[in-house]
Formats: structure tokens, sequence, C-alpha cells
């Protein structure tokens, strides 16, 4: 059995109370809540302001509400994302946020912006072509521009220092991210993929200065951590948005252990930090923008995700990978093929798996194991 | 081809109004221009590119007079007529693990191309490059895949920037400098030297063709309508075969005339107009046939905010109406360098009426409700297209816009492309309730 790390326990608290974990904070700060569509958004802009980014995801529950307002071949998590709006579940909201990103969590965040009562709702114009110098200059002023916008809302100016330092807030926490994520590089790793699945979602809600603290307590306790479990196979999570809990339970029920992944909720958020030029600040963070790991319908003409994909397997020492993919998602979709040609290639197998509000996890369950056996983890003969 | 009736139909009622019809003088040409556009892409010797309708093309065309390129899209829609050949092509694409939820131009034509057949005869012709404009989650995905698969060079311009209503000069050198890269890119890939006067040829008759494209479809405000939408079908899509083609903007110009000709004479599109309507996204192609089962309602689509506005350019009219756009060279502007030729460019397909919807559903719906007025429809038939997630990016709230204008509105499930996901009798009988609550019965 596994030390309780009292930690990791007080971090699923608050992935669990999300909402009264946000509605606390505004008590206590004061400050206004954004709500955010996706991980392109420039929050620490916001920080700089006062405001508390806060991620907005489903809640796996089937649901009929949003029919009328987004066509249903429009992929589940922007459904499910709206549902919670629609639902009065993120009514302690300000504002909301999104960047130009793919066309399901915009229209998500058009039909939030009709129908549901906001301060304001901002879109932070993305280029999608972020391979061209030529996206840095518009990115850095549509960085100017939401930050005018940040201003305006909230009627607090955001000067350099406070843009500093929501910067340094930023970059200390995933710092701390990677030092976590480093210890599943271990051959039995301390943290288990559903225990980090928390931590990554806890990152989101959080003010990232009370995320950082939890996270050098959890950085303590993992160091004489011993799990009581075996490691098994090695596996990646590869995908769109992935929040779903229950999924990463029974994979890790059945032998294996999920040691990192590269999807919208968990590293793509974090990974990349800002890199401080001394220059232009908003140029800087435009940069980090342009140059995380992008989503894929950001990654063309060349590809870069799948070279980073293989770099951060073979770092991990993955066996094989799960690709995790939310229905009706077109820009992941499209480079599956074309992924699994090329881990399969670089001897890393993969296991498809479409996903949906809720997930059949009794059949998940047979064909990850299946999974786990092609991939060696048990001794045939 | 329009039907001619000879006054024998027993479908309408005693007493209906009755106009003459005819068929199109231009019907032949139409159809010439178009199978020469993709017999010629396959013809050996040029110079080929395969990019999407949506890419700026005039870029390709300063690079030599014997430039061809094969338009994605409208090539998929070819496909989607010939039931047996497109289901090949989407069994290929999922084959090759392709989602079948994917948009369906997408896996038509890359299905096409792992069967390496062309719809016209032949095998797929392969391309020297791709060139594409990316707008939606898929087309630069699109081109990505075909020049990794037929390694060939490629280039993709981001033209997703916002609604035109929040263009900027950042916005505008965004898609104006990635075009000169594109330049500069092509001319090394195909060892060309770049001629500006192609470029300025090619946009100059890209921005006649869409221009008078809008005047063909605002001559539809007339009542009776000349045209309707399955014939509209036919002309427009010149457009998006080749925008750039001198030939192509004068055939609008012909086609113009003729529709004019039709209003002068009162000649309609279907002999009994008594109720008009619009539809959106592109129809389900294995399907046109539902708008000569409107005529049983005395119903006639008189355009759609697809057909209008995919290849059309619009602005705001001193009379208030919404009309074709004024060229630049309507304005006197003389277009001297590359420059200003790609900024006059980006500036005019920025502000696409179609291009708006990706950004912000009101902006459409008040398009529609706009179209509603000023082309006096009685209701809208919206098609819920699972093959297409950019016309059907907001659709869900166009259809509560126009229900709270007042607007009559049904929709039906289908996919443009892709049969196996259409039900013709339900599709038919909401059409028979929705015409009975507009209080057209089927005659």
């Amino acid at each position: 059995m596994a030390v309780a790390t009292s930690t990791i326990e007080k971090i699923k608290n608050v992935v669990q109370n999300r909402h009264q974990y946000a509605q606390d904070w505004q008590k206590k700060n004061g400050g206004k809540l954004l709500g955010v569509f996706c991980t392109y958004v420039p929050e620490e802009i916001a920080y700089a302001a006062g405001v508390l980014p806060v991620r907005l995801l489903g809640s796996h529950e089937p649901q009929d509400v949003t029919e009328p307002y987004l066509f249903g071949m429009f992929c589940p998590f922007s459904r499910d994302v709206l549902a919670q709006g629609l639902k009065g579940r993120f009514s302690y909201l300000n504002g909301i946020a999104v960047a130009h990103t793919c066309m399901h969590i915009n229209q998500a965040f058009e039909s939030w912006s009709l129908h549901l009562p906001v301060e304001r709702s901002l879109f932070v114009s993305m280029p999608s072509k972020v391979q061209s110098p030529r996206a840095l200059p518009l990115l850095t002023g549509q960085m100017g521009i939401f930050k005018s916008e940040i201003e305006e809302w909230t009627g607090n100016k955001i000067s350099d220092a406070d843009l500093d330092r929501a910067i340094d807030v930023y970059n200390t926490n995933r710092r701390l991210m990677w030092e976590v994520y480093a210890t599943r590089k271990a051959e039995n790793p301390p943290i288990t993929g559903l225990e980090t699945m928390y931590v990554a979602l806890a990152q989101q809600m959080m003010d990232k200065e009370e995320h950082s603290q939890l996270l050098r307590e959890l950085l303590e306790e993992l160091k004489t951590r011993k799990l009581d479990r075996n490691t098994g196979a090695r596996l990646m999570i590869l995908g769109s948005e992935d929040d779903d809990t229950e999924f990463l339970k029974m994979v890790e029920a059945v032998g294996a252990t999920i040691v990192t992944d590269d999807h919208c909720t968990g590293t793509r958020y974090f990974w990349n930090e800002v890199e401080r030029s001394g220059g232009n600040r908003l140029e800087d963070l435009a940069n980090r923008y342009i140059n995380r790991t992008p989503c894929p319908n950001r990654d063309w003409p060349g590809r870069v995700r799948f070279p980073r994909v293989l770099e951060m397997a073979k770092d991990y020492g993955v066996q094989g990978a799960i690709i995790i993919q939310q229905k009706f998602c077109d820009p992941h979709e499209a480079d599956i093929p074309s992924l699994t040609a090329f881990l399969k290639k670089n001897g890393i197998p993969t296991l498809f798996l479409e996903f949906d509000v809720t997930v059949p996890v009794g059949q998940f369950r047979i064909r990850v194991e299946a999974f786990l056996e092609t991939i060696g983890q048990e001794d045939l003969f | 081809m329009m039907a001619t009736f000879t006054g024998n139909d027993t479908n309408m009622g005693a007493g209906l109004k009755r106009y003459p019809t005819k068929p199109l003088d231009c019907w032949k040409k139409a159809k010439e221009l178009r199978q020469r556009y993709y017999e010629q892409y396959a013809a050996p010797g040029k110079l080929r590119w395969a990019g999407s309708a949506w890419a700026l093309d005039p870029i390709p065309a300063g690079l030599g007079e014997d430039v061809v390129h094969l338009t994605g899209e409208p090539y998929a829609a070819a496909i989607a007529f010939n039931k047996d050949f497109a289901v090949r092509c989407q069994e290929a694409a999922e084959a090759h693990g392709w989602a079948r939820d994917l948009c369906a131009y997408f896996r038509t034509y890359i299905g096409g191309m792992f069967l390496d057949e062309y719809a016209f005869g032949g095998k797929y012709p392969k391309p020297d490059f791709c060139f594409t404009g990316h707008i939606c989650c898929t087309h630069g995905k699109w081109y990505e895949l075909v020049s990794e698969y037929k390694k060939v060079p490629y280039v993709a311009i981001d033209v997703g920037v916002g609604a035109s209503g929040d263009l900027n000069a950042n916005k505008i050198d965004y898609v104006v400098n990635q075009a000169h890269e594109a330049i500069e890119y092509l001319s090394k890939a195909t060892g060309r030297e770049y001629r500006d006067d192609l470029l300025i040829e090619a946009c100059k008759n890209l921005f006649r063709s869409t221009s008078t494209w809008a005047k063909v479809c605002c001559l539809n405000k007339n009542i009776p309508a000349p045209l309707d939408e399955k014939s509209m079908h036919s002309l427009y899509v010149l457009g998006t075969l080749d925008r750039t083609d001198k030939e192509f903007a004068d055939f609008y110009d012909e086609v113009l005339e003729e529709v004019k000709d039709r209003v002068a004479q009162g000649i309609a599109a279907i002999p009994v107009e008594r109720c008009r309507l619009m539809t959106d996204s592109q129809p389900p192609w294995y399907f046109l046939h539902f708008y000569r089962y409107l005529e049983q309602f005395g119903a006639v689509s008189v355009g759609s905010f697809y057909v209008n506005t995919l290849e059309g350019a619009w602005e705001d009219k001193p009379d208030g109406t919404w009309g074709a756009r004024t060229t630049p060279m309507e304005k006197g502007i003389e277009i001297r360098t590359r420059d200003q030729a790609l900024r006059l460019l980006a500036e005019w397909e920025l502000s696409r009426p179609q291009w708006q919807t990706f950004y912000d559903p009101q902006l459409k719906t008040d398009l529609l409700i706009r179209m509603a007025k000023e082309w006096s429809l009685k209701g809208f038939i919206l098609h819920y297209n699972r093959g297409c997630e950019g016309t059907s990016s907001g659709i869900a709230e166009n259809r509560l816009g126009l229900m709270k204008a007042g607007i009559p509105v049904m929709t039906y499930e289908a996919n443009m492309g892709d049969e196996r996901e259409f039900d013709e009798p339900r599709t038919l009988a909401r059409i028979d309730s929705f015409m009975e609550s507009l209080g057209f019965p089927k005659q």
C-alpha cells in the first residue's frame, strides 16, 4: 500500500472541489476569476492584473443541454465544457477567454459568450503558422491588445514589475512541475500517472504560488516515497484534452504506469517556460507560446510535435503509448496515422482509443490488457 | 440543367401565376470550362500545384504561364457525384487510418490519392508542390499529408487572423509577409523566376470574378428569381476552380449579362415561385435532386450563404443593401508592385463573409437575417453538415438567431461528401413538414 501523502490528497481535493477553491480564492484575494478555454491563452498577463485564470473542464457526465447551441459533431470536450456553463457550475466567473485555436472549443466560447452572463469575453488572435518568423510580431501585438483589454476590464494597470512577477511565478511553477515529472523517470516512479494527472489539473485551476507551495511539499515527500505496486509497463498518453481520471485508474490497475504524456491538459500546458531576453516582455511571452509543443492544428508545414513526443518517450523509458482521441477532434485525428507510424518506426507501439464524455472502461480495460500483452509485459513462455 | 416546363405540369394548382423559364445559354460553356480545367491539370508538361480553393491562388500564378492547379474541395465534391468512387475513396482513407468523422473532402481526396486514381481518368496527377491557405482545423494538415506522401515541397499561409471587423495593420502584415515568404520559397522550390506582372493580373482577375459573382447573386433578389440554387452550384464552382484565370473572370461577365437579360424578360428559374428560400452549407452533393423536390411545393432556393459568399465578394452599398464589392480597379487603383498586390489581396480575402463565421456565429446570423430581407425569403433550410466543421461552425446558434428574428428555419443532418451518413426519406419528410408549416403543401 502506498504511503499516504497528505499533499496529494490536498491536491486531489482542489480538483474535486475546484469551484469552491476558485470562490474562496476570490474572497481572500478580491481579484477577478477568468475562465480559460485553451492552453494558448497567455495567462501570465491576466495573473499580472490580479486575475485568477481557471481552466474550464468538463464533468464527464452525459448531458443534453448543449444540443440547441452546439452541433453534436463537434468534440465532446467542447460540449462538456459548454454544458458546465449552461448548468451554472461556473456562474461565479467574471470573464472568459479563449485563443484562436480549434473551431470546436472556439464555438463553446462563442456560445458561452452569447448565452451566459459574463463581464468580459476575451479572444486572443493566436497565429496558426507558428513555424513562420512572422508569427512572433503578430502574437506580440496581440499580447499587447490582450493586456490592454485585461487592464480595462479589471481597472488595474499592469506595470513591467507586475508582468515580471507573473512570469516568474509561472516559470517557477513550471520548473517545479518538471521536477515532479522528472521523478517519473525512475525505474519505480514514486508517483503514479493518476496522481500526476491530479497535480497537473490542479495546476490549471489554482493560483500558481499556492500550487508551487504544494509542489515543494510534494517533492519533499517524493524523495522517500515508495509505492507498494509494480511499475509494470511504462506508458505515455498522447492526445488532445484528457482529464479522465477513471481511465487512468484502470490502466494503472492492470499492470502499467503512465510515466509521461503529451496532451492539452498535461505537459503541453506547462512544459516550456518564458525565456527572458531582457527586452520586450510581451515578445518574450509570445515566444513562449509560439515555441511550446504545438497543438496539431499549428504543427505544419513541418512536424515539430512528433520529434518532441519521441524525445520525451525515450527520456522517460516509455514502452508504449496510448493515443487518447477525443471523438471528432479534427486536428489530432489528422495526425494519428502519421504519428502512430512514426512511433512504430522508432520502436514505440501504440494503442488507439476513442474517447467521449464518458468512456467504456470495461471494454477499454480488455484492450489495454491486450496491448500490455503485445508489448511483452507478461512473460507468456 | 434546368427543366423546361411546357405548362402541362400537373403538380401546380390552377390559378397560380406561371413564369416562363428557359435553360441557361451559358450552361454549355460552363461545363466546357470545368472539364478543361480538370483535363489540363492532368496533362503533362505543366507546373502543377495542389491546394485549397481558399488558398491565395494568385501567388503561384506568378511562377509562370503554364501553372495549373487542383483545388481539393471542388475536386472532392466532384467525386461525391460518383457514388461508387466516392465510397472507395473514403474507405481507402479509413483503411489508411484516417477517422471517418474527419472533413469529408479531405478523406475523399486523400483516399483518391492512396488509390492513385483521378476522378477525370487515369492516375492521380502528382503535384509539383502543395500550396494552401489555412483557416479551418484541416487545411494546413491536409496538404501537409499530401506533401509528405508525394514528397513534394509545401507552403501554407495562415489566414485565420480574426473577423474582418477586428483587422489591424499587424494582422494584415502577418498575412502579407507570409505571402512574400511563400513567393520566395516557391521560386526556390521550382527554380522559377517570379513574375509580378502575372501576380498582378491574377489578383485583378480574382477581384473581378468574385465581385461579378456577387452581382449575379444579387440579381436573384428579383422576383421571380432568374436562377435557382441548383443552377448556381454549377456556376459558382468555377470561382472555386480558378478565380485568377481571365477566361473564367470573362465568363462570369457573360453569365451576369445573361442573367440580367433573364430579369429583364421575366424569365424565372422555376415556373411557379410561391415560396423563396435559401439554404446554408455545402449541399449533400449526391442529394441535389432535393432542389427539384422543392418545386413540388412551388418553392425555390434562390441562393445560399455558402453559394453566395464562398467565392463572392460583398460590401455594404450606399443604399444600405448588401451588394457586390467594388474592385480596386473600379476605384481607380492601379496595382503596380508585388507588395501592393499582396496587400490588396490580403485585405480582400480576409473580408470574405464566409470566413467571418469562423470567429463569431452572430456575424453570420446577422447576414442571414439581412439576406432573408433583401432576397424576400420565407425561410431557411440549414444543412447540419457532418462533413465540414467550417461551414457548420456556429450553425446551431444561427438557427437560434433566425428563430429569434422570426424567420422560419428547418435543419437536417447529412454529410456533403459521404452518402453513408444520410437518411433521404427522413430528410424529405422533414422538408414536407417544413413546407406545410410555411403554408405551402405539396401540390
